[in-house]
């Protein structure tokens, strides 16, 4: 039998593996949940308009035929982005949110209320929804974050959420522990917002 | 050409999907306990395959590998995981705990403080902590919905009315973040208090009970007492006769056949440590021979 230990010789051939480059983005974006409102890049994969980088290195390393996908609007406009997540995922895509294991968000602004994602029950409040959502760029209106993974309070700037953003998550929180969780991302760069945070307007 | 015999860290690709996106909502709801597959590993349960199983998962191939089994780096639990991962992914390895950036272990927390750059994986036999209490799955699975936790009251009153103080030693509950209570693992209450606040992720992996279950940094975790009797943290009312810390939790090793015995540090590296920078031990009269007392707070050390 060959180990790899013994063909691991050049660590450089082994980078380009998908096994590690779903590692690295994994890596990535569960370091962004343990510590929400941190920021990381992502090394991005090319995919269809409107994926970015990110979200397309996401999916590709999240996604299977476990995990139901959802599409937004301009997701679903957009045919060949069907084609590439059945390609590299095998992932189901499904027009019911809350049957979603993922759901990938283009336009923020035209985004479902987060009630209509998979909540999760009382009793398995794992069974929801992880809403994967592009912003234009991680600068702007400002949130403070207080919550499991930040030891005082951490201040994140996200650009073209809703208006009415705070009062969504704080809704999701008022379900704890049902409630979805978020994953942010702007081209390479990657957040996380899980349903634990309490979040308010930066002063 | 030869391909290798398995993927990277053992497992295949679309396991290590499953357990990533299982680890993902534990850190999302601190302390609820995500249902996952558990995979049959190349080890028996109970030697660590939930442990094993999210260190597979983590894994890449810039971590440096730390494992520990009861504090020590060389026993046969600890040697066998750190070759396994050697052999399957081609990782750093080191028994140094301030140059890991994964620790897996069993039934310890390092005594040095964690640092934020660094994942502590619990291997943990039974993940429920109302389950000798209430057997059926269906029950507990409430309780924890419902946020009903006063049998785990009243198991601790019981432990009071019958032996005068809480004598729960090992995986003693917790409540996360005001919400879930957790079972730490067998981990002695001596090391409950190292979760609270903790800089580095904790995750929990229970490979015969598939569960996992996680910390994330710096969240309030509060060991469960009763005003009239707070928690303690406990250790042996001794100094580890090797480096002389009174600070660590120590093992009660026996010499000889005529009840002799010494206490050392039950983590490895900690002692080594001390040891290099010249702590030696204290040349005096040993501990109490009854062996231990319950004022672990404040321990003394012999003059």
């Amino acid at each position: 039998m060959t180990t790899l230990a013994d063909s691991a010789s050049d660590k450089d051939v082994m980078a380009f593996d998908a096994a590690f480059a779903s590692q690295a983005a994994f890596r990535a974006v569960m370091n962004c949940m343990a510590r929400p409102g941190t920021i990381a890049t992502l090394k991005g994969i090319a995919a269809p308009a409107p994926f970015t980088p990110a979200t397309a290195a996401l999916v590709k390393s999240l996604a299977d035929y476990d995990s139901p996908i959802w599409l937004d609007a301009s997701f679903s406009a957009a045919p060949e982005t069907a084609d590439w997540i059945r390609f590299h995922t095998g992932a189901p895509l499904t027009a019911d949110p809350a049957k979603a294991a993922f759901a990938l968000i283009a336009d923020p602004q035209a985004m479902p209320a987060l009630t209509q994602f998979a909540q999760g029950s009382e009793e398995y409040p794992d069974r929801s929804t992880t809403l994967i959502i592009q912003v234009t760029s991680f600068s702007g209106p400002a949130f403070e974050l207080t919550g499991p993974g930040i030891k005082t309070s951490r201040v994140i700037a996200i650009q073209s959420l809703p208006a009415n953003f705070i009062d969504l998550m704080a809704d999701n929180r008022e379900l704890f522990p049902r409630g979805v969780d978020l994953i942010l991302t702007a081209g390479t760069a990657i957040a996380a917002l899980p349903r634990s945070l309490r979040i308010a307007e930066a002063r | 050409m030869t391909a290798p015999a398995y993927n990277f860290a053992y497992l295949d690709e679309q396991t290590k999907r499953m357990i990533r996106r299982a680890i993902l909502k534990a850190i999302a709801i601190p302390g609820y306990q995500v249902p996952f597959a558990s995979r049959e590993m190349p080890m028996p349960y109970g030697w660590g395959t939930g442990g094993v199983q999210v260190t597979a998962s983590i894994l890449g191939p810039d971590d440096t590998l730390k494992v520990i089994d009861q504090g020590s780096d060389d026993t046969t639990n600890a040697v066998s995981i750190r070759k396994f991962f050697t052999k399957t992914a081609n990782v750093r390895t080191t028994t140094a705990t301030i140059e890991a950036t994964v620790i897996q272990t069993r039934h310890r927390v390092p005594e040095t403080p964690l640092s934020e750059e660094q994942v502590l994986v619990y291997q943990v036999p039974i993940p429920e902590p109302l389950r000798f209490l209430e057997p059926r799955e269906t029950e507990t699975r409430r309780m924890h919905a419902l946020s009903e936790y006063g049998l785990m009251h009243v198991k601790l009153y019981e432990d009071i009315a019958r032996h005068g103080h809480i004598a729960t030693a090992y995986a003693y509950p917790v409540q996360v973040d005001d919400r879930y209570v957790m079972d730490p693992s067998p981990i002695p209450k001596f090391d409950n208090p190292k979760l609270d606040d903790c800089p580095a992720l904790q995750l929990f992996g229970a490979g015969r009970e598939k569960r996992i279950y996680a910390i994330p940094p710096y969240t309030r975790v509060v060991s469960l007492d009763f005003e009239d009797h707070p928690f303690e943290a406990y250790r042996h009312d001794a100094a580890c006769e090797l480096c002389g810390a009174s600070d660590s939790f120590l093992d009660e090793v026996i010499t000889d056949d005529d009840g002799n015995r010494m206490f050392v540090c039950s983590d490895t590296d900690y002692c080594e440590q001390r040891r290099a920078l010249g702590h030696g031990p204290y040349n005096a009269a040993p501990a109490d021979p009854q062996g231990s007392s319950h004022t672990g707070a404040s321990p003394t050390e012999p003059a």
